[in-house]
C-alpha cells in the first residue's frame, strides 16, 4: 500500500462539476485510476456517463464549471483535445465520425505521427507503420479492403466500432475511454471488441469503460465498477456490483441515492 | 461552441504570400478606352490588318453594349461599378531590345517568377513541364520553344503566333467565343494584349505539360489576356494555369478569353490553378476575375477536360464550357472553388451536347469559409439531335464557419428523350464533430480542417497533374489557415 501512495495516479478526477447548454450534468465526481486498472462506469440513461467520457476527453462544449482533473499529475482541464490526445487520452467515440475523402490508412498514420511529434519521437515511415498496421487488422479480424476506405464511411455500426478500438490499438494510449462501445454491437462483434481491448491491458495502461449493461462486463472485467446517478458516483465497488445491477436494475441504487443525498 | 466557430475564423484568416510588387520600369498606354487605344496596341503588336479591324470590330460592339448597360447582373455577386476609363489597357515591363534567350530577360522579373516558384530558369526544366509567362500584360518568355518545335507543337506568346502563324490565328481566334459572346469577351477581344497560344498537330501526343503563369504587377492596369489552344486529330496536350498578383488597395480587373478547339480524336486538358490576390480580411482591394472560357469538342471522339482550383480573386466570374459537337465527344469539368473573407465566385459550367452519344461529367466543389459567398451556376443543354447524350452532375459545398453561403443554380434543357441525366447535390458544414474526433485522434485544428477539405476536394484533385495536386492542396490548406477550430 505504501508503494501505492508514493505513486502518482494515472488519472484523479476531484470534484468535478460540468454542464452542457447551461444545464449541470456533473455534479461533483471524485475518481482516481492508476495505471494498470480497469473502472467502469455504469448508471441509468442520462446519469451523465457520456458526460465525464467527454469532458475528459476535452469536448469543448462541454463546460467544467468547478473541479479538478490530474493527467499524469498534469492539469487535463486545461489541455485541447489534440494536447490530451498527445498526452495520451485516447476516448472510443459512441458514435464514430465518417470523413469523407480520407483513407483509414492514411488518417491513422497522421495521427500516430501527430502523436509522436508532440512526444519528440522520430515521425514513421509508410514502410514501419504497415507492418504494425496489418498485426493490429488481425487483432480486430477487420478486412483490410475496409482500410482502403475513407475513415468509416460505409462502414456497418459494428466495423465502425471495431475501428475505434484499432485506432486505439495503434495509437496505443496510456488512459482509454470507452464510451458505450458495446452499444449496437451483435455478440461476435462484441467478443471481437472485446478481445482487442483486452489484448491492451497492461500495467502502465489505465482504462475507463462506460456502458449502460453489465454484458460488456462479461468480456472486459472490471477491476472497479461505479455507478453513476444524477451526475454523482453513488456507489463503488468490484466487478460483483456490476452483476448486482445486472439483476436488480438501477432502481434500488436511484432510491437509495435518493434517500442519503451525496 | 463559440471556441470552434472563433477558432474556424482564425483559420480562415491568412496572408497572402505572393502579393509583393516587383520595381521594374513599365510602358504604359494613358488610362481609358477609345479607338486610339486599340489602334496603339495593335501597332505595339506589329498586327496584322485583320487583328486590328478585329480588335475595332469588338470594341464598336462592346461599346453598344456598355451604352445599353448590358454589363452583365445576374450571377450572385455584387461589386460596385467598374469605370472602364480608369484603367490601364496596356502595361510591359520596359525592354531595350528584341529577347534572345532567358539570360536577357530583367533579372526583377525572374526573381519575382522565383519568388512564385515558377520553374522558368532553363535548370528547372528538367520538372518537364513548359512555361509561358505572362507578366501585366505581355508575354516574357516562353521555354522549351525548341524542343516541342520539333514535334510540330506551337507553343508561344499570343503577339508571337499572330505574326508566324496568322493563318491559324485567323483561323480559329473567336470561333469558340466570337467577340458578341458577352460584356466581358467583347472587352477582352478590342483590348487583350497577349496570351498564349497552342497548336499540336495532327497525332502528336505532347510530351509535357504545357504551362502559362500570369502575373499582374503594375497598378491600375487590367489584365486582359487570350490564350487559345488547338489540337489536331488525334492530337493530345495538357495545358496548365496559374496566376498570382500583388496586394494592392483598389480592385483590379481580369477579364480573360480561353478558346480550346479539339478536332477528331483530339484530347485537351486544361487545368487552372488560380490565386489571384483576394483582397484583405475586410474586403478591400482584389482582383476581380471575369473570364470566358469554353472548349469546342468539334471533331468526333474528341475530348475537353477542365479543372480548376479557384481560391483567389475578390470575384470569380467563370464558367468554363464545352460544345459537344462531334459524336461521341467527351466533356469534363472538375471544379475546387474556395471563398473566404469577403471573397465571392460565382462559377461553374456549361455543357452544350450537339452530337450523338456525347457525355459529360461535372464535379463541383464549393467551399465556403468566413463572410465568402460560393455560387456553382450550371447548365446542361441536350439540342434536338444529341441522341443517346449523358450527363452526370455532382455537386457538394462546405460550409466552414455560420456567415458564410453556399448557393446553387443548375439548368437543365433536354430536348431529345433518349438523354440520361444524373443530378447530386450536398451542402455540408465542417462539423464540430468532424472536427473533435479527428483531434481527438491527435491531429492539431489545422491539421484536422485540412484533411477534412483535402477529403472533400479529392474527386478533383485527383484529376490535376501530380505536382500541381500537391500545390493546390497547399494552395487550399494557406487559404484556409486560420479558418477552423
Amino acid at each position: 500500500m505504501k508503494e501505492k501512495e508514493i505513486r502518482m495516479s494515472l488519472l484523479e478526477i476531484k470534484n468535478l462539476h460540468a454542464s452542457v447548454g447551461g444545464h449541470e450534468i456533473l455534479k461533483g465526481i471524485d475518481l482516481t485510476i492508476n495505471a494498470g486498472e480497469v473502472h467502469s462506469i455504469m448508471g441509468p440513461n442520462g446519469s451523465g456517463k457520456s458526460t465525464l467520457a467527454q469532458v475528459l476527453a476535452r469536448r469543448e462544449a462541454y463546460e467544467v464549471t468547478a473541479g479538478e482533473v490530474l493527467f499524469n499529475g498534469k492539469d487535463l482541464l486545461a489541455m485541447k483535445p489534440e494536447d490530451a490526445a498527445c498526452e495520451g487520452v485516447f476516448m472510443a467515440f459512441q458514435y464514430p465520425v465518417e470523413v469523407p475523402g480520407i483513407g483509414n490508412t492514411y488518417f491513422l498514420r497522421s495521427a500516430l505521427n501527430a502523436i509522436r511529434k508532440y512526444r519528440g519521437q522520430e515521425e514513421m515511415d509508410a514502410m514501419d507503420f504497415l507492418p504494425m498496421f496489418r498485426e493490429k487488422l488481425k487483432l480486430l479480424e477487420m478486412d483490410d479492403k475496409l482500410m482502403n476506405r475513407s475513415v468509416n464511411e460505409g462502414f456497418s455500426g459494428g466495423e465502425k466500432k471495431r475501428n475505434e478500438i484499432l485506432q486505439m490499438a495503434v495509437l496505443q494510449p496510456k488512459l482509454a475511454i470507452l464510451d458505450e462501445t458495446d452499444s449496437g454491437l451483435d455478440i461476435d462483434a462484441l467478443r471481437i471488441v472485446a478481445n482487442g481491448v483486452n489484448a491492451l491491458r497492461g500495467p502502465e495502461r489505465g482504462m475507463l469503460v462506460v456502458t449502460h449493461y453489465q454484458r460488456l462486463l462479461n468480456y472486459i472485467v472490471p477491476d472497479f465498477v461505479h455507478v453513476l446517478v444524477d451526475g454523482r458516483i453513488v456507489r463503488s465497488g468490484g466487478k460483483g456490483l456490476a452483476l448486482e445491477l445486472e439483476e436488480k436494475g438501477y432502481g434500488w441504487i436511484e432510491a437509495e441515492a435518493q434517500a442519503t443525498p451525496a | 461552441m463559440s471556441t470552434s466557430v472563433d477558432t474556424i475564423r482564425d483559420l480562415a484568416q491568412q496572408d497572402y504570400k505572393w502579393g509583393f510588387v516587383t520595381d521594374i520600369e513599365h510602358e504604359q498606354v494613358p488610362k481609358g478606352l477609345n479607338e486610339e487605344i486599340i489602334r496603339i496596341i495593335s501597332a505595339k503588336k506589329q498586327e496584322p490588318a485583320f487583328m486590328l479591324e478585329w480588335r475595332l470590330k469588338a470594341f464598336r460592339h462592346w461599346m453598344s453594349l456598355e451604352q445599353a448597360q448590358a454589363e452583365p447582373t445576374w450571377a450572385n455577386i455584387k461589386y460596385s461599378p467598374i469605370n472602364y476609363q480608369d484603367i490601364v489597357y496596356y502595361s510591359a515591363p520596359k525592354q531595350k531590345k528584341q529577347l534572345n534567350s532567358l539570360d536577357e530577360i530583367d533579372p526583377e522579373i525572374l526573381r519575382t517568377y522565383e519568388k512564385l516558384g515558377i520553374p522558368l530558369a532553363e535548370q528547372k526544366m528538367l520538372a518537364g513541364v513548359a512555361v509561358d509567362a505572362v507578366f501585366d500584360s505581355v508575354s516574357v518568355a516562353t521555354t522549351f520553344k525548341e524542343k516541342l518545335g520539333e514535334l510540330g507543337v506551337i507553343f508561344c506568346s499570343f503577339s508571337e503566333a499572330v505574326q508566324k502563324h496568322p493563318e491559324l490565328v485567323q483561323k480559329y481566334l473567336g470561333s469558340v467565343v466570337p467577340y458578341t459572346d458577352n460584356f466581358f469577351a467583347a472587352l477582352n477581344a478590342a483590348v487583350f494584349t497577349d496570351g498564349s497560344f497552342v497548336y499540336v498537330p495532327k497525332g502528336v501526343r505532347c510530351p509535357m505539360e504545357l504551362s502559362t503563369y500570369f502575373r499582374i504587377n503594375a497598378a491600375e492596369t487590367g489584365q486582359f489576356e487570350r490564350t487559345l489552344i488547338v489540337a489536331d486529330e488525334g492530337a493530345y496536350v495538357s495545358y496548365l494555369e496559374g496566376c498570382t498578383a500583388p496586394i494592392r488597395d483598389e480592385n483590379q480587373l481580369h477579364a480573360a478569353v480561353v478558346e480550346l478547339v479539339a478536332l477528331d480524336n483530339a484530347q485537351i486538358k486544361y487545368s487552372t490553378v488560380q490565386n489571384w490576390y483576394p483582397g484583405d480580411k475586410e474586403g478591400r482591394g482584389g482582383i476581380y476575375n471575369f473570364v470566358t472560357k469554353r472548349g469546342n469538342c468539334k471533331g468526333v471522339n474528341s475530348k475537353i477536360s477542365w479543372t480548376q482550383v479557384e481560391t483567389g480573386s475578390a470575384i470569380t466570374w467563370k464558367y468554363p464550357s464545352c460544345i459537344l459537337q462531334g459524336d461521341n465527344s467527351i466533356g469534363e469539368f472538375y471544379s475546387v472553388a474556395l471563398t473566404n473573407n469577403y471573397q465571392q465566385a460565382d462559377t461553374g459550367t456549361k455543357m452544350i451536347h450537339l452530337g450523338k452519344n456525347t457525355s459529360s461529367t461535372i464535379v463541383s466543389k464549393g467551399i465556403s469559409a468566413g463572410h465568402g459567398q460560393n455560387t456553382y451556376r450550371g447548365m446542361v443543354k441536350i439540342q434536338k439531335n444529341a441522341t443517346g447524350a449523358r450527363n452526370y452532375t455532382q455537386c457538394d459545398s462546405l460550409l466552414i464557419g455560420d456567415k458564410c453561403g453556399a448557393h446553387t443554380f443548375p439548368y437543365i434543357e433536354v430536348k431529345n428523350s433518349s438523354a440520361r441525366m444524373e443530378h447530386e447535390a450536398s451542402t455540408s458544414k465542417i462539423g464540430e464533430d468532424q472536427l473533435f474526433y479527428l483531434r481527438q485522434r491527435g491531429l492539431k485544428t489545422e491539421d484536422a480542417v485540412s484533411m477534412i477539405v483535402n477529403g472533400f476536394c479529392k474527386q478533383v484533385f485527383r484529376e490535376l497533374p501530380m505536382e500541381f495536386a500537391v500545390e493546390a492542396q497547399k494552395l487550399l490548406s494557406v487559404s484556409l489557415e486560420g479558418s477552423v477550430g
